[in-house]
């Protein structure tokens, strides 16, 4: 009796091991986007804005040249708004709100046991390519995310809830962009 | 006034405003990352029709917010005035989108679900991410060059209301079920696509399609609170501040505070455009009291150093406007004490003295006679702010600014 409770005892620690290991399914979209909207809803409710990341990711990289080059931010009309003389750029609600979203993604992903040191990538592709296509990738995303003066956060997400009109047609533009290269770029995701 | 959105920084002060903004952040990227937006062949897929995750999240949390934002509104618990609606630049956001759109397909993330995967340890991810601050660094190395196009197509704070010319209401119906009919659309392309069995989907997303198209029905019905409305919610308050004269504000300190380079003065002259011709004080703009409604958005906008004074020729007419005004959150907003008679009596050379009871009982029609319409070129219309000694009492008291601060991506 008392062996078998240990044997079960074992086993149910090494499944606890393996699930551990395997990391739990995404859940169902809906739910998700359920979620996502109350916590979207409850930014707006409490502070009147919107979620964003891409403006909190301009304010790090903006600190950053101030550290190096505070001159050439004092010269820079754009970067001057954010930086000029001594303004701190991160001294900003948007810059918490993305280091917030590193920790939840963190949390969730620790909770999951989705933290893996991995690249995701289409089949017939190597990793390089891979590596090489993402920073390609990120850096029209953050190119366009500044002329649109946001990102899909920040645009899509919030200015949509909120019925921009803006927001809108920035919104298909998004999708439309992607669509229309979609099929010539097959090869790499599939 | 309505309690939401709350007045974080009075309240908790900055570091706790700064605690709720990394609250909502980390409620944010674990909702992204419950999501599966750290796994970037998940988002491109949907590009391929395969899995359309992307639609279903972003669309449900849109609809599920909007809502609720307006249910909010319409209950008088949210001032929809004070939430940040982006402005709208046309053709910088199609363009942006566009790059964004290609930016999408070929590194497979957005910039929020890139944080998400970097912080789930995505080599992808963090690559991706790099490549973000490097796109980044380029637009604000190179913005100065094309400047006049990023500020280009400017509409202001313009909503989908604004531009159908139709009620909150039905809009929200409108947008529950377009979304909810690319949900339908999206799953029958999975299942062409993606080769997905539909019958596996749980039942239950049709109870939450049904509770969404309650409440939109709900916000239909409740309809959005008039101007009246609003009136009525601050008029316990604000009226005490009327009848008190804490609102009028002195000849003398409008001269002051248009000397004083922190701030920005906008003079608004609400009397018919007849009585604007004949005379009105330089950089006064005539506003007259049925175009105000169309003007709210734009002083909403305006930064928190602005001081609004209303005029018309007594104080009847810009009573009238300070409490549309106040009952949409306009911010600083004063009453140029006696109006434009008060103001010729002091600075014009041949006048009769100026009765106080006329202030608030005159019948607010221009008592002065002018041989032709000389607008600003009267010499009372920028009176030197030195050649006066008045006595008066200082009643501009600037408010912080509540609710928005900039975008999401200031």
């Amino acid at each position: 009796m008392s062996i078998a409770t240990q044997t079960q005892g074992k086993e149910g620690a090494a499944a606890r091991v393996r699930a551990r290991r395997q990391p739990k399914p995404y859940v169902h979209p809906y739910l998700g986007g359920l979620l996502l909207g109350l916590v979207l809803f409850a930014a707006f409710f409490i502070t009147g804005n919107g979620l964003g990341a891409s403006g909190g990711l301009n304010r790090y990289l903006v600190f950053v040249e101030d550290l190096i080059a505070p001159e050439h931010v004092d010269r820079t009309s754009y970067l001057l708004a954010m930086a000029g003389g001594d303004i701190n750029p991160l001294a900003n609600w948007v810059v918490l709100m993305t280091a917030g979203v590193f920790l939840g993604g963190m949390t969730s992903g620790w909770l999951n046991g989705r933290i893996k040191l991995e690249t995701n990538k289409g089949p017939n592709i190597s990793n390089r390519t891979r590596w090489f296509m993402a920073f390609l990738g990120g850096s029209f995303m953050g190119f366009g995310a500044r002329l649109a003066r946001g990102c899909t956060s920040g645009q899509a997400l919030s200015g949509g809830a909120v019925l921009s009109v803006g927001s809108w047609a920035f919104m298909f533009a998004v999708f439309g962009g992607a669509y229309a290269l979609a099929y010539t770029l097959r090869k790499f995701w599939n | 006034m309505a309690p939401f959105p709350l007045p974080l920084e009075s309240l908790v002060g900055v570091w706790g405003a700064y605690l709720v903004y990394l609250v909502i952040g980390f409620g944010f990227g674990y909702a992204l990352e419950i999501s599966g937006f750290g796994h970037s062949p998940k988002l491109a897929a949907q590009f391929y029709f395969k899995d359309l995750t992307v639609l279903k999240v972003m669309f449900t949390a849109i609809v599920v917010a909007m809502v609720l934002i307006f249910l909010a509104s319409g209950l008088g618990l949210l001032d929809y005035n004070l939430v940040w609606v982006n402005p709208t630049y046309l053709w910088p956001g199609i363009v942006g989108g566009l790059i964004m759109g290609v930016g999408f397909i070929v590194g497979g993330f957005c910039p929020g679900t890139s944080v998400v995967a970097a912080a789930t340890a995505k080599l992808d991810g963090i690559l991706f991410l790099l490549g973000v601050f490097f796109g980044i660094f380029v637009f604000g190395e190179t913005v100065s060059f094309y400047e006049p196009f990023f500020n280009s197509s400017y509409f202001g704070r313009l909503t989908i209301m604004d531009w159908l010319n139709a009620p909150t209401g039905w809009v929200v119906l409108g947008v529950t079920l377009m979304a909810l009919f690319m949900f339908w659309g999206g799953e029958h392309l999975e299942r062409i696509f993606g080769k997905r069995d539909l019958k596996v989907e749980p039942r239950a997303r049709r109870y939450g399609a049904l509770a969404l198209v309650g409440v939109a029905v709900a916000v239909l019905v409740i309809g959005q609170p008039t101007n009246a409305d609003k009136w009525a919610k601050v008029a316990a308050t604000r009226q005490a501040q009327l009848d008190n004269r804490e609102v009028q504000v002195h000849p003398g300190e409008v001269l002051e505070l248009q000397a004083d380079r922190r701030l920005v003065v906008r003079l608004i002259d609400v009397r018919t455009e007849a009585d604007y011709n004949l005379f009105h004080l330089e950089d006064a703009v005539n506003v007259p009291l049925a175009a105000l409604p169309e003007n709210v958005d734009e002083y909403l906008l305006q930064p928190g150093n602005t001081v609004f004074i209303l005029m018309s020729n007594d104080e009847a007419a810009a009573t009238q406007a300070w409490k549309y005004l106040v009952a949409e959150n306009v911010p600083n907003v004063y009453i140029l004490e006696g109006g434009v008679n008060y103001w010729l009596s002091l600075f014009a050379e041949e006048t009769a003295p100026y009765d106080a009871a006329l202030f608030t009982h005159g019948d607010d029609s221009l008592r002065q006679a002018f041989s032709a319409a000389l607008g600003a070129r009267h010499p009372a219309a920028r009176p030197s702010p030195h050649g006066y000694a008045f006595e008066f009492t200082k009643k501009v008291k600037l408010e912080l600014k509540r609710g928005p601060s900039g975008g999401g991506c200031g």
